[in-house]
Parts: structure tokens; sequence; C-alpha cells
């Protein structure tokens, strides 16, 4: 402290100051954290993805025996508009770095409509499988496994939904704070890459 | 000019009340304290659970507690010790200490820290809950196809409360890490970290990539609970043994989440009550992380009678045997640190000695546990339970209470009574010995645990467990006495009791609500205790912390 001169006139501006002072206290560090979060997503999955493998090498036949094929030409297109709308929702990050919210909009929309149409198209084969959640241990396993992705995605969804509302308020996104459209982006391309792997192993395997 | 900034200093503090310890409150402080609280009223629980399950084995027949009920009470004790209170302490301790000692205003995400703490109470009451229904009774660690059979209602209680607790302490962990990684103050670099913040580095790195998994398989279990898939189910073509692999994934690290805060608050309470450096900083830092990592890839070691096959046995073994390493070079290096050391032997010490020698049988039955054919011989015997107890409560619950004498004077800004401390620690000490050491012979006897009814030649044995189970009941008394007569009555402590040299020491007891009047300073290691003496013309430490406060004012 330097005298009370400072400290009278801290006093009078503490409580504006605070809020301020809080924000740049330290470097932004909510990124950090939902990287740190995907870490611990990453090993729920892997957990999951492990016992599925154990059951597929130990299990002397897999899928068992009298488990219907699966259909791959629906599920192959939903991966492509799957993957390829990390491509599309990536311009609407590249949009909001040039402090174009309208682009931000489009594209990020656009990934909505996509994701929407990917949880659409997996409800569509849930109701068209010959197999149930309890015929046996590799259907429990696909219902369980795309179930649970398919959770992610639409928690991917609601959060892009959350975005596109928050942009239409003025000033919310600018070029060097959109904080949600990273979040959410990376959250997007993380719900990818799992699905990747896991169209590998339960489709392809 | 110092009055005037005083008063202007208490116009702008706002003072905590009591009633901000029973809100959404974002201060790590706060947060800290409600979590020690909370899980301290759980030990209550889990404990007078465990007083019901030793006044059922002071007899042989099944005559207190029906063997039903037995079994829901040493699950809901097991799995409330371990979810409601070392791992919930240990995430307290390190809320209340991470801040203050890198020099931080508070933890990086404070809003999620107190979300990942109003987790704890509905998880915990919760598991309470389930009484009402038939609480689960296949043990903390429910494995199927057991947990199948024993109660839909209770076993599925269990399993929501564990995967609302296990969220927690992932949020808790995000927090840890993002906090020791990227808010030091600027001049503090890793090796000015003090020890504590290294072992909660490993613990939180542990949290993050261990929890999960076991999250994974309480989904897996819940399914085959409720909607009759048969993932784990040997009828319907499972495997159980993938239950035990995802489980003890997450629960062998469980161990050492419980264990590392507590090595780390032994790190700290050692070398400020001998007077000497830490012996061995970047030896006990790095293997708090070895611990970390090894802890990672041993955990088939509690499933070496489950069928696992003999490579795979002959790896765990050696991984196992091979964490014995880290842990015996924190053994050493704090060994070291009190050897010739101006020890003060107060209650803070006392606790930290005992915590030492306690854990060190409880380690080096893990020792023998870790080779396989000892293993399988005591696999689910009494030896099981004195190992487990003499880690988690000779190691962790006697580091707990250290901890807590040695920061209650900067929590509340008064001393903890001495006598009642000993008191304390004396009897805590001799009914965690007579309770415990008997159950090694009872387990190379071959008695099982997790059995109501046993044969009548165990008896003398198993009264002599519950005569020290009654001494632990008791020593609890003088420890709740100590803390309310302290906090309303006790002797006032200044800012520095102990003249410790970390940086939570620098700031008021209580701290303040942003932690430091002003900037701390980093004017020496976390640990030079008489370094610095002889150097600076026998200057006393203290006499050297205010030279530093008048320099800057």
């Amino acid at each position: 402290m330097q005298g009370s001169t400072v400290d009278e006139s801290q006093t009078l501006n503490y409580s504006q100051t605070e809020a301020a002072a809080q924000e740049e206290e330290h470097p932004d560090l909510r990124m950090f954290g939902v990287v740190l979060f995907l870490v611990a997503e990453s090993m729920i999955f892997l957990g999951l993805f492990s016992a599925y493998l154990i059951y597929a090498s130990v299990m002397p036949q897999w899928p068992p025996e009298g488990t219907p094929k699966l259909e791959l030409l629906l599920p192959g297109v939903n991966s492509i508009i799957l993957i390829s709308s990390s491509f599309v929702m990536h311009r609407g990050q590249s949009a909001i770095k040039k402090n174009d919210v309208s682009g931000l909009q489009f594209w990020f929309g656009l990934t909505a409509l996509m994701g929407a149409i990917f949880l659409g198209g997996q409800l569509y084969e849930y109701a068209n499988l010959e197999f149930g959640l309890t015929t046996n241990l590799f259907t429990s396993c696909f219902y369980v496994l795309t179930g649970f992705h398919g959770l992610h995605v639409t928690v991917g969804l609601l959060l892009i939904l959350f975005v596109l509302q928050r942009s239409t308020r003025q000033g919310h996104y600018t070029s060097e704070k959109h904080f949600g459209v990273e979040a959410s982006e990376l959250y997007w391309h993380f719900v990818d890459v799992v699905w990747v792997i896991l169209f590998g192993l339960v489709y392809l395997l | 000019m110092t009055t005037s900034a005083e008063t202007s200093l208490s116009e702008q503090e706002e003072k905590r009340t009591w009633t901000d310890y029973f809100t959404f409150n974002t201060d790590h402080k706060v947060i800290g304290i409600q979590y020690l609280v909370t899980s301290f009223i759980f030990y209550l629980i889990g404990g007078a659970l465990a007083a019901g399950i030793r006044t059922e084995l002071a007899t042989p027949e099944s005559d207190f507690v029906s063997p039903e009920l037995y079994n829901q009470m040493f699950t809901v004790h097991g799995t409330v010790m371990i979810f409601l209170w070392i791992v919930p302490a240990g995430a307290g301790l390190a809320n209340y200490l991470i801040p203050l000692m890198i020099g931080a205003k508070d933890m990086a995400f404070p809003r999620l820290n107190a979300v990942a703490f109003w987790m704890i109470p509905p998880g915990g009451l919760l598991l309470m809950a389930s009484f009402f229904v038939g609480a689960p009774q296949a043990g903390w660690t429910s494995y199927p196809p057991l947990s199948l059979m024993t109660g839909k209602a209770g076993e599925e209680i269990w399993i929501l409360s564990i995967l609302i607790l296990g969220t927690s302490s992932i949020l808790g962990a995000i927090n840890f890490l993002a906090t020791i990684l990227k808010m030091r103050m600027p001049e503090m670099g890793f090796f000015d970290l003090p020890l504590f913040c290294w072992s909660m580095l490993a613990t939180a790195a542990m949290i993050l990539i261990s929890t999960p998994v076991l999250a994974a398989a309480l989904i897996m279990l819940s399914f085959d609970l409720i909607v009759d898939t048969s993932f784990f189910d040997p009828t319907g073509g499972g495997d159980p043994i993938v239950y035990q692999h995802m489980f003890w994934f997450y629960s062998h690290p469980a161990v050492y989440i419980m264990i590392l805060p507590f090595f780390g608050a032994i790190s700290e309470i050692l070398p400020v009550h001998a007077r000497k450096p830490i012996f061995g900083y970047r030896a006990i830092a790095f293997s708090s992380l070895a611990i970390s990592f090894l802890g990672l890839i041993v955990w088939a070691h509690h499933m070496f009678s489950s069928g696992t096959p003999g490579w795979l046995r002959m790896f765990f073994m050696a991984t196992t045997m091979i964490i014995a390493v880290p842990t015996g070079i924190k053994v050493f290096g704090w060994c070291a640190t009190i050897w010739g050391g101006k020890i003060r032997l107060n209650s803070a010490m006392l606790f930290g000695m005992g915590f030492v020698s306690a854990f060190l049988i409880g380690g080096l039955s893990g020792v023998m546990l870790a080779s396989v054919p000892f293993d399988i011989h005591v696999h689910d015997s009494y030896f099981i339970v004195a190992h487990l107890h003499y880690v988690l409560f000779g190691g962790s619950v006697l580091g707990l209470f250290a901890a807590i004498y040695h920061w209650f004077p900067k929590m509340t800004g008064k001393y903890l009574n001495e006598t009642w401390g000993r008191i304390h620690f004396v009897l805590t000490f001799i009914g965690l010995n007579l309770t415990f050491l008997p159950m090694h012979q009872l387990g190379l006897e071959g008695m099982n645990r997790r059995i109501a009814i046993y044969d009548a030649e165990f008896q003398t044995l198993n009264i002599i467990c519950t005569i020290g189970s009654y001494i632990l009941a008791v020593s609890t008394f003088p420890f709740l006495i100590n803390l309310v007569w302290s906090v309303l009555k006790g002797k006032k402590a200044g800012a520095n009791p102990w003249k410790a040299l970390t940086l939570e020491w620098q700031t008021a007891s209580p701290p303040l609500i942003e932690n430091f009047e002003e900037e701390p300073v980093l004017w020496s290691g976390p640990y030079d205790y008489g370094v610095d003496v002889s150097e600076e013309n026998d200057q006393s430490v203290q006499e050297l912390l205010s030279d530093v406060k008048a320099d800057m004012s």
C-alpha cells in the first residue's frame, strides 16, 4: 500500500474495478479448461472402446452368431455428412475472426442442420434395425456406443444453437472475443473424431 | 498512515459471515472449508457404520445385525469413507491451499469450483437414502454378477451417487490442473512450487484420466441392472472380468488419489516443524509424478485370482513392485528431513510422524501383496483389510489430521489446543494399531473379509480389533471438542504462527477475501529453513519476513 490517498480512491472505484480486474487478472484459461474437460471425455470413450475391443477379442465369434449384418450405406452417408460438418463449422470461426457475424451465423446454421440430419439418420437407422438392445452382447454394445455418441452430438448441437442465439446480440462475438465459438467448435471436432473411431470399430471391424 | 490504511482496508474488504458457508460461494477458501466440514460429517457417519461392523464381529455368530444389514453396512462404510471422506477432504485441502501457495487470488474457475463442491451433498444424501430401499450389498467394488443380484434399487442409487461424486471430482481436477499450471505468480517457477502443489498436480492428472473410465463401467453396469443387457453377466454371454478391469483402472489410481494429497501435506508439515529444508525436493516432486504414471498401470494386481493369464500377472506384479521405489524415495526423504532437526513435537508433528510410521506398515504389506503367490493366498482375507486400513487410515487420515492441526491457525486465526490435540493423537494411534494390526494375523490364518459370520477360533483377535475400533470412535470426541473450543476461545495465532516460508503464511490468518493484501513476495524457496539464517547474519525467519514487509511499504 502506498498511502491513504491511493486507498481512498481505490475504495471509491472498488465495485466497478473489481469486475474488470477479475477479467484481466490472469490470461483467459477457459479454452485450457475445455481441453482438460475433453481429455476426461475421451477417457470415457476410451473405456467403452476398450471394453468393446476386449469383447471382440475374447469372444469365440464376433459378432456372435445370428447377428444380422449391419447396412453400411446409410451410416456411411451419415458419416460423410458429420465429418464434412466439421469443415463447414471451421469456416464459421474463420468468419468471426474477420468480424463477419452473418458469416458465422450462416456456417454455424449449416453445421447445425448437418448435425440434425446426422441425428435423424441415426434414429431412422435405429427404427429399421432387426435387432434390439438386449438381443446379444454385440447389439448391446452397438446401441450403447452409438447412443452415447448420439447424446454427445445432441449436446454439440445444443451448443451450436446456443452460439447462434447469442450471435444475434449486438457485438457479443467479435474477432478478438469469441470463446463460445471456439469451444463449441472444439467440442464438435471431438465428437467427430470419436465417430470416426466408433464407425471403424462397430461397423467395419 | 498505518491506521488510515487499515480502516480503509476494512471498508474495502467485506467480512465473511457464517452464512457464506451455506451458499453457492465462489471463494476458494469458503469452498475448501465447505469440502472439509462436509467430508468430516461423512467421516462420522462412516465411522459409526464401522463401529457397527466391529460390534457385529465381536462374536462369531450374526447377532447384532442380520447378515444382509451387515453387507449393507460395509458397502456403505467403504463407499462413504472413499468417495465422501478422503477424496473430498483432499480436494478441500487443495482448494484452500493451492491459490494461497502459488500467490493467486482464487482458483482458475471459481464458479466451476463451487459447482464441483455442491455436487457432493446431493451425492452423499442419495447414498444415505439408499437405506430406505435396501442399501447396496455388493461391497464398494460392486462386482457383477453379485451386484446384479442383490437389490436393484439400492445398487442403482449407489451407481448414480458415484457418478455424481465422480463428476464432482473431475471438475475439481480440471480446476487444480489449470490453477497450478497457469496461475502461479510470475516469478514462481515449477521448482519453486511447494511440494503439496506437485502432489496435487499428480493427483489431478490421475483423476482426470482414470475417473471417466469408472463412469463408463458404471454406465454399462446400469444397463445390465435396469434393461437386462448382459455386458457383465456371463449367463447372457457377457464377461464380468471386463468390469473388473474397468473398475480397477479407476479404483487403483483412486488409492493414490487418496494418498498423494497427504504425501504433499506431510512434505509441507515435516520441514516446518523440524526447522530443516526438505531432503530431496526434486526427488519428492518427481516421485509424485512417477507414482501418478505408475499408478495407472498396476490395476490388475487386484485381479490376480480372477483368472488373469500368467504373462499379465507378471507385468502387473513388476509394475506394482516398482511403485515402491518412488514411494520409498518419499519416505526416505521425510526421515532424512526430520533427522537431526530442531523438532517441535506439537500435534501436527505427532500426526505427521504417526503418518510416516503407519503408512510405512501399509506400504510394506502392499509390496508383499504385489507378489502373486502371496496375494493368491491372502486374497479377500483380513490381511487385505489390514493393509488397506493402514494405508488409508494410517496414511490418509493421520495425514489429514496433521494437515488440520498445521493449517487450522491459517484457516481460523486460532491455534488448536495442544493438550486436546495430544490426547486425540494418542487415542487415534493406539486405536489404529489395536484395530488393524491383529487383522494381519486373522488374514494369514484365513478369516474371510465381508462375511458377518466367522469361525469361533478367530474370536479373541476379533475382540481386540473391536476394542480398538471403540477407542478410535472415542478418539473423535477430543478432536471435536478441540475444534469447537478453539474456534470460539482458542489462542489467537498471528499471520505466521509456525514461522513457515510458503506463501500462504504471508497473508493474515484467516486470509483476506482475495487472499493477499499486497502482492506476495517470493523471497526464498519454500523450504529454505536454516539456509538463509546463516547467510544473513543469524536473522530469524520472522525478522527477514518483516524486513521484506518494511521494504514494501
